[in-house]
């Protein structure tokens, strides 16, 4: 029995046909234009060589697929190409940024003082071994999650009055949250500036840099929160109400439990919205190189507004600073991102090892060792 | 029929209670100013199976959901008369829809566990939502009762902890049974509970039903004459000529609706020659 394993057919992939014709089209086309560019036209130009190529290499795929294959499939082949190469184009080009950024600022980033130390009482000619981020870091951080604080109840809590609510203001609402999310940050800065520190007379804190920054973090979490919110079935909040609960319980128990890990990207977003804003912050936090724990008094830097003051100064170090800061803002949003996974992604309808012991003693048996992972196969929302 | 054992487990002997019969006078429903029912009189027997036939569009699953105030939740809705529950009217201004709801349950015709509870939360959602505090050894028997109840807790005794959602559709749905059984309902609406499961998942949903008939009115609709014949005591039948509103053609004992019609049209309709 069994004494050979059935061979699995393949199916998909990339034929050799594909490969051979994509291959000489690519090939074919370069040989063309360069003939064009250095032998026959008047013309040069770096770009205009590659557009040109990548012109003829269409036509030249085409023409090439039209030798065993039908108009529709030909029309097919052509489509995946300018796909794939819209998908490769954004791929290159965020990697682009990433590597740029790494490269410049790794003359800075290589220093253990970089991270721990202030650019206070140094001149911004010092070297890089002197002097560092941690000032600014401690700002965008306190900063951000204090706009966290004030955002995320709010911008949840209207996302649920727009989705569940549905009130006569409803349509209002929406139309104000869109009208927030048009604002410009610059605008919001200003905003806050003349309201608290001139009318009020508040201080310039990281404080007043939060509530600019709330300005453009909570529509972007209404409007990601409503759209995860709709996305619950209906079904769910009927069966819900059939049992008699009220409205809030519903929500509560059902429709923003099902929703989690959406409503999560939605605060993420959020974040990702604000955490590199630099223009309200730089007319409300106001600036400063020493390192300020206290976000309600006194200026406070963070990482976008060292970059900028970094970048205007025509000094290497000064610059190589800046790149190194970018890189440390990159790095802080991967890790917020892979932080809200771990919290939102767990699987729905799991219970605690607790409560498993008991349903085992109840059920008179050991829950089979393979029962806890059934979820990660229904997956939840997003 | 091994399901009998478990009927008797659904109310224990200590705490009698007999089922509530709904009585439906003049219900007329509206969906802004369409009118899908008209002058539906229906009375369902404390107790019994009643099943509610006709063909689709006639206004059964909007009878259906009048009676335990869930037609409400559709914007434009409106209706007219009376549903009287043990003789008191659920659309008293002076109670509360809720109260209505946790008296008159519902199984849907998509089964919808919540997903992100457990086989075990899910049962107990209703006592949990409604805010009911249990203890803890209540509440496990009263997950066990309420699935022996919906013919479940053998399937699924070893994996109370795997999520709602990972049972099949079948089981999904005799889960929605024991979720709605588990607040002592004193009616279940149903509607169209089998039409989305296979024939082995029906006939157990069948033999649920049959089993805690006697114990709940149970109040269903089915496009499936056979399970009529099968699970019901009384039968409903519902008509709508084309843009006019739904009515009742014929009600009466299910025997009497299949094998002695007084209308033509249910004869018709049951012996399979229209809808």
């Amino acid at each position: 029995m069994a004494a050979t394993a059935p061979r699995k057919v393949k199916v998909g992939g990339v034929s050799t046909e594909l490969v051979l014709h994509v291959g000489s089209a690519a090939f074919g086309a370069l040989a063309l234009v360069w003939l064009m560019y250095q032998q026959l036209l008047p013309i040069t130009g770096t770009i205009g060589f590659w557009l040109s190529w990548y012109a003829v290499f269409l036509v030249l795929l085409a023409a090439a697929s039209a030798t065993t294959l039908d108009r529709i499939a030909v029309v097919d082949r052509i489509v995946g190409a300018l796909v794939t190469t819209a998908g490769a184009i954004l791929v290159a080009c965020l990697a682009g940024i990433v590597v740029f950024t790494a490269v410049r600022g790794w003359t800075a980033l290589k220093h253990v003082n970089f991270y721990h130390d202030t650019t206070a009482y140094i001149g911004p000619d010092a070297s890089l071994d002197q002097g560092g981020i941690w000032a600014a870091m401690v700002g965008t951080l306190e900063q951000v999650a204090i706009s966290m604080i004030a955002s995320v109840p709010l911008g949840i809590a209207t996302a649920v009055y727009l989705s569940e609510v549905r009130g006569r203001l409803a349509r209002v609402v929406r139309t104000v949250v869109e009208a927030m999310s048009a604002v410009p940050t610059i605008v919001a800065g200003l905003f806050i500036y003349s309201m608290l520190i001139l009318k009020f007379g508040q201080e310039r804190s990281g404080f007043a840099a939060s509530l600019a920054l709330c300005v453009s973090m909570i529509p972007v979490v209404v409007t990601t929160a409503e759209v995860v919110l709709r996305l619950v079935p209906g079904g769910l909040r009927e069966a819900s109400l059939a049992l008699g609960t009220t409205q809030w319980q519903t929500v509560r128990r059902v429709v923003l439990p099902t929703a989690r890990s959406g409503l999560v990207t939605a605060v993420l977003l959020g974040v990702a919205r604000v955490i590199g804003e630099t223009s309200p912050v730089l007319l409300v936090a106001g600036s400063t190189s020493e390192l300020n724990y206290d976000a309600f008094h006194g200026p406070q830097v963070s990482l976008p507004l060292f970059v900028f003051n970094e970048m205007r100064l025509p000094l290497d170090q000064a610059i190589a600073r800046a790149f190194g800061a970018a890189v440390v803002l990159l790095v802080l949003v991967v890790v917020l991102f892979g932080l809200a996974r771990v919290i939102g992604g767990k699987p729905p309808g799991h219970l605690s090892r607790r409560q498993q012991r008991r349903l085992a003693v109840t059920a008179g048996l050991a829950p089979a060792p393979n029962a806890v992972n059934v979820g990660s196969l229904e997956g939840d929302m997003s | 029929m091994t399901m009998t054992d478990d009927a008797t487990l659904v109310l224990p002997a200590a705490q009698p209670r007999l089922p509530a019969a709904l009585v439906a006078e003049r219900v007329s429903a509206w969906f802004g100013d369409h009118q899908v029912l008209e002058d539906v009189d229906l009375a369902m027997a404390a107790g019994e199976v009643t099943a509610l036939i006709g063909p689709s569009g006639c206004g059964k699953s909007t009878f259906l959901r009048i009676l335990n105030r869930m037609h409400e939740l559709v914007p434009g809705a409106s209706l007219a008369g009376q549903v009287l529950l043990d003789g008191h009217d659920i659309y008293d201004p002076e109670l509360r829809p809720i109260e209505s709801r946790r008296r008159i349950g519902m199984v849907f015709q998509k089964a919808n566990p919540f997903p992100t509870m457990s086989v075990h939360d899910n049962v107990l959602a209703g006592l949990r939502l409604t805010g009911r505090r249990t203890r803890r050894s209540t509440s496990d028997d009263l997950v066990e009762r309420s699935l022996r109840s919906a013919g479940l807790w053998e399937e699924v005794k070893n994996r109370l902890g795997t999520p709602g959602s990972s049972l099949s559709g079948g089981q999904q749905q005799r889960l929605c049974i024991a979720r709605a059984l588990a607040v002592r309902p004193d009616v279940l609406l149903m509607d169209e509970p089998c039409s989305a499961l296979d024939p082995t998942s029906t006939r157990r949903v069948e033999e649920t039903i049959r089993s805690i008939a006697g114990e709940v009115t149970v109040v269903i609709v089915t496009h499936n004459m056979q399970q009529a014949h099968r699970v019901s005591d009384h039968c409903a039948f519902f008509l709508a000529a084309e843009g006019k509103p739904g009515y009742i053609v014929e009600q009466g004992r299910t025997e009497d609706i299949f094998e002695r019609p007084q209308d033509e049209r249910t004869s018709d309709y049951v012996n399979g020659r229209f809808g």
